[in-house]
């Protein structure tokens, strides 16, 4: 109970609106720097409850309103331009002993602080259609590099068919094609010269998944730009993907960020000309491009792209002979292109270029012009050790640079189409609302049913009461324990909860009423009623747990959160009612040997 | 002692159940007709489509508010008060191209010239496939509550009782979803999972009060079932009262003071505690009572010899 209490607590001192700062070049912050920052909050007359800075050098502004947090977020960003990065967050305001035990409010569902949430569906069967275009585009290649004439390759269902010209080519045609591509499932000759290469089922699926994965990567990278703290992106059933950002202000713009396409580059390094001296003074030398590293160093790059994102179709992180290496697999067209590239520049050293556009409607003329931007960063330039086409490695990186690196190389490789098919936001004056609405009907009802139940079973009442409000806490404890966010729906099931946990205490006091009218002692009747009342309990508790386990079965976002809280409570009542009251009764009770009446 | 009944009331349930039967079929009827005729006011989560809640500085006149939205050159729109009268819900057709936070905009940029001050307080978006997979699900989640409820309640209380409260399980939510259509009430998520609440409530109800019934097979073994099971809903009779009493304050306190996004939840709930506290009394008894439920479902098999039933 006293774990209970303290997991609950935090959630009485509640969060208040709050921006965490931390400096671009990753440094920590001073007391100095903090102090300028609180300076120019309070010099634009923006109040904060509270300026601190964390173990972790960052920097933390606690507000009272949702109003000033904005407002200081729009101040910072205007005054220190560029020098920190802004998320607009919430903070504990539990007294630092609570902090320090690690213990933290139950976060809030979107509904209640705020948000958006976005879902978007993977076309999984566009992805499909890639793979097999591609597969075709290839087979067509490989048979004329081979010199094997065609008559047809053609796509029909999850396969290519081929039909060659001459039917007695078929054995060569089939060597090509593995040749090509190993893991190709070709279906016996039953026609002389045609040939069928099927998806197999696992194929369809990897790609599929490959699909999705690539897309949340994708989307992952974007949230985290967003600078917002606690975003959520997780996949959602077969072919979705959720998004969750809580407290945006600005909605179209966050669906126009997400909605950034990526492609890759593979281009050589320039390794004659000074890329510092073109980053001085601006210009690059003839026949190359300026680009700039992840870590801000320019890097010289020649015009000429060796293959671009489209043509990957996979990148993994593969540690090799004990050593942390991405391998990357290109289709036939960029493999050659890498060979004729890698065979002229042997230990020269390549780059990969990440490419984002976004696309951006803007006025002009009194038209609406669509306009593509494009932010370019090299993410890996590596030296290269040998001649290699379709298939090969990246290697002298660290293991996490590695995971990043093929991540990144996914989320540039041929994306899979998505669409976004649902999307919500509430804005944060909604959500605050919602929070005050919830709590007032929850203290009222709970207020009417103390009242009531110690009014009509006087001692026992107050008994059920304590008994309920053990509940009200275990639920927000649990709730905190297992992560789980509260929503609207959530307070509703707390509500509810409070309104049928009488049920298990009433069910044993009438039990006991009944019992003391047919003439039993006191401490028969309870023990009678405790006894008698089991199995009602019991039984019409399981069927309301059914259809709560239902709830979060099939519910999603806010149902779930009230099919959690539902569930919670009712264990929570059965236990308190079964355990707690009785302790109390006994309690109340158990010092005097020979009771003459009862309090019920 | 404060109570309700001061005595164990005697009332003979069982004896008026064909009337019962007679008015539960009748609202049931009645229910399916309205729901069929009627309609139910299904949200965009069952639709698919886009709602906007705009919150002006001060109260607006819907005619002016759709002639702004018409002359801004949206279409196909509906508008309704949303709460007060200075907030309103526009409603549009699923988005076709681009988002729905950028047609927000335009909704918003149309009503501009209303109100200065119009602000943007949320933005719902369900695409047609999501909110077809959604009703799909409602379904199978309604349909998988009351399997596992007969299970249980067979595996518990033997067939005839669970018959009975199926019967009062279906019962139950399909007054109250006739009660939400005759209402109006919009028809979101929140009100499915308010009428598998109600679900798992009318059980919970029902199932005290078989508890009883078969405490009280065993103990007056001479007895009419009939007698029996009046029997038993007398003296669970306080009981019940006083629970749905508390359940239904708790839900009325919440529809009344917990804001517009619970309410048709909250009016949804209490209907069906009402119609369940009645359905757990009248349908559920009366069915296993005319199914010919006796003491001997209840007796253990070791005991169904011949020597028990002597005096």
């Amino acid at each position: 109970m006293v774990a209970a209490i303290l997991l609950a607590l935090p959630n009485w001192f509640g969060e208040s609106p709050a921006l965490q700062l931390s400096r671009r070049d990753r440094g920590a912050f001073d007391d100095a720097a903090a102090a300028v920052i609180g300076d120019a909050l309070a010099g634009a007359g923006i109040p904060a409850a509270e300026v601190y800075v964390d173990g972790e050098g960052r920097f933390w502004a606690r507000f009272a309103r949702v109003d000033d947090q904005l407002k200081a977020r729009d101040l910072i960003q205007r005054e220190f331009e560029g020098q920190y990065a802004i998320a607009l967050t919430t903070a504990s305001r539990s007294p630092d002993w609570l902090q320090a035990l690690g213990l933290e409010p139950m976060s809030l569902g979107l509904d209640l602080r705020g948000g958006m949430l976005l879902v978007y569906e993977v076309d999984t069967e566009g992805a499909v259609s890639q793979l097999l275009q591609r597969l075709e585009r290839d087979f067509r290649k490989v048979l004329r590099d081979a010199r094997i004439q065609y008559q047809e390759v053609a796509i029909a269902g999850n396969s290519v068919h081929v039909t060659l010209r001459d039917s007695g080519e078929g054995a060569e045609a089939r060597k090509a094609l593995l040749d090509y591509d190993p893991q190709l499932t070709l279906a016996p000759e039953s026609v002389a010269g045609t040939i069928t290469a099927t998806l197999t089922d696992a194929a369809v699926k990897e790609r599929q998944s490959f699909a999705i994965q690539q897309n949340i990567t994708a989307l992952e990278n974007r949230v985290n730009a967003l600078g917002v703290a606690e975003t959520v992106v997780q996949r959602q059933g077969q072919n979705r993907i959720a998004v969750q950002v809580p407290g945006v202000q600005d909605a179209s713009e966050v669906v126009r960020l997400l909605g950034k396409v990526a492609t890759l580059e593979f281009r050589l390094v320039d390794p004659t000309n000074s890329p510092l001296e073109a980053a001085r003074t601006g210009h690059a030398p003839l026949g190359t491009r300026l680009y700039r590293q992840r870590d801000g160093s320019p890097v010289l790059l020649k015009r000429d792209v060796i293959a671009t994102g489209e043509q990957l179709i996979d990148a993994s992180f593969a540690p090799s002979q004990g050593e942390p290496a991405v391998s990357v697999r290109l289709d036939s067209r960029g493999g050659e292109e890498m060979l004729r590239a890698t065979r002229e520049n042997l230990k020269r050293p390549m780059a990969v270029v990440f490419i984002e556009k976004e696309r951006e409607l803007v006025e002009r003329d009194g038209r609406e012009v669509a306009l593509d931007r494009s932010k370019e960063e090299v993410i890996s330039v590596a030296t290269i050790q040998g001649v290699f086409s379709n298939n090969f490695q990246i290697t002298g990186l660290s293991a996490a640079e590695g995971t990043e690196l093929a991540k990144l190389l996914r989320a540039g490789a041929l994306a899979a189409p998505i669409i976004i098919v649902e999307q919500r936001v509430i804005g944060p004056s909604v959500g605050e609302d919602n929070i005050r609405d919830g709590t007032r009907a929850l203290l009222i009802a709970g207020l009417f049913l103390f009242a009531f139940m110690a009014f009509y079973y006087r001692v026992f009442g107050l008994i059920a009461d304590v008994v309920l409000l053990t509940n009200v806490v275990l639920i927000v404890a649990f709730l905190g324990l297992f992560g789980a966010a509260l929503t609207l729906p959530g307070i509703a099931g707390i509500v509810l909860t409070v309104g049928t946990a009488v049920d298990a205490n009433i069910l044993i006091y009438e039990r006991i009423r009944e019992e003391l009218k047919v003439g039993a002692t006191p401490w028969a009747a309870i023990n009678a009623g405790f006894d008698k009342a089991l199995s009602a309990i019991l039984d019409s508790n399981v069927t309301m747990l059914m259809s709560g386990g239902v709830l979060f079965l099939f519910g999603s976002g806010p149902v779930r959160g009230f099919a959690v809280t539902l569930m919670i409570g009712i264990l929570a009542s059965m236990f308190t009612a079964l355990v707690g009251s009785r302790a109390l009764i006994h309690l109340a009770y158990g010092r005097r040997r020979r009771i003459e009446r009862l309090a019920i | 002692m404060v109570e309700f009944l001061k005595e164990v009331p005697s009332i003979r349930f069982m004896a008026l159940r064909r009337y019962w039967y007679a008015i539960s079929a009748l609202v049931v009827a009645a229910s399916i007709v309205l729901v069929l005729v009627r309609g139910l006011n299904l949200t965009v989560d069952f639709t698919g489509g886009v709602v906007f809640e705009v919150g002006f500085s001060r109260p607006v006149d819907l005619e002016v508010v759709r002639t702004a939205l018409a002359e801004g050159g949206i279409e196909d729109f509906q508008v309704r008060t949303y709460g007060t009268a200075s907030e309103l819900e526009v409603r549009l057709p699923p988005v076709e191209t681009g988002s729905a936070a950028e047609q927000g905009e335009r909704v918003l940029g149309a009503l501009g010239p209303v109100d200065p001050g119009v602000k943007l307080n949320r933005i719902e978006s369900v695409g047609p496939q999501v909110s077809q997979q959604l009703g799909e699900q409602a379904a199978l989640a309604v349909l998988m509550t009351l399997l596992l409820v007969l299970i249980y309640i067979g595996f518990r209380f033997r067939w005839r009782f669970g018959v009975g409260s199926l019967v009062a399980s279906l019962h139950d939510p399909i007054v109250a979803v006739g009660a939400i259509a005759l209402l109006g009430i919009p028809f979101d998520l929140n009100v499915v999972a308010a009428l598998l609440t109600i679900l798992g409530y009318s059980v919970n109800d029902t199932v005290v009060i078989f508890d009883r019934i078969r405490e009280r097979f065993k103990s007056m073994r001479k007895a009419e079932p009939a007698e029996v099971i009046d029997r038993a809903i007398n003296e669970t009779l306080a009981r019940t009262i006083i629970v749905s009493g508390c359940a239904l304050s708790s839900v009325i306190f919440l529809a009344v003071l917990g804001g517009e996004t619970l309410r048709g939840f909250a009016v949804a709930l209490a209907i069906g505690i009402v119609i369940g506290t009645y359905s757990s009394i009248y349908v559920a008894g009366a069915i296993a009572l005319d199914l010919g439920a006796s003491a001997r479902d209840f007796m253990p098999p070791e005991k169904r010899g011949d020597v028990d039933d002597l005096p």
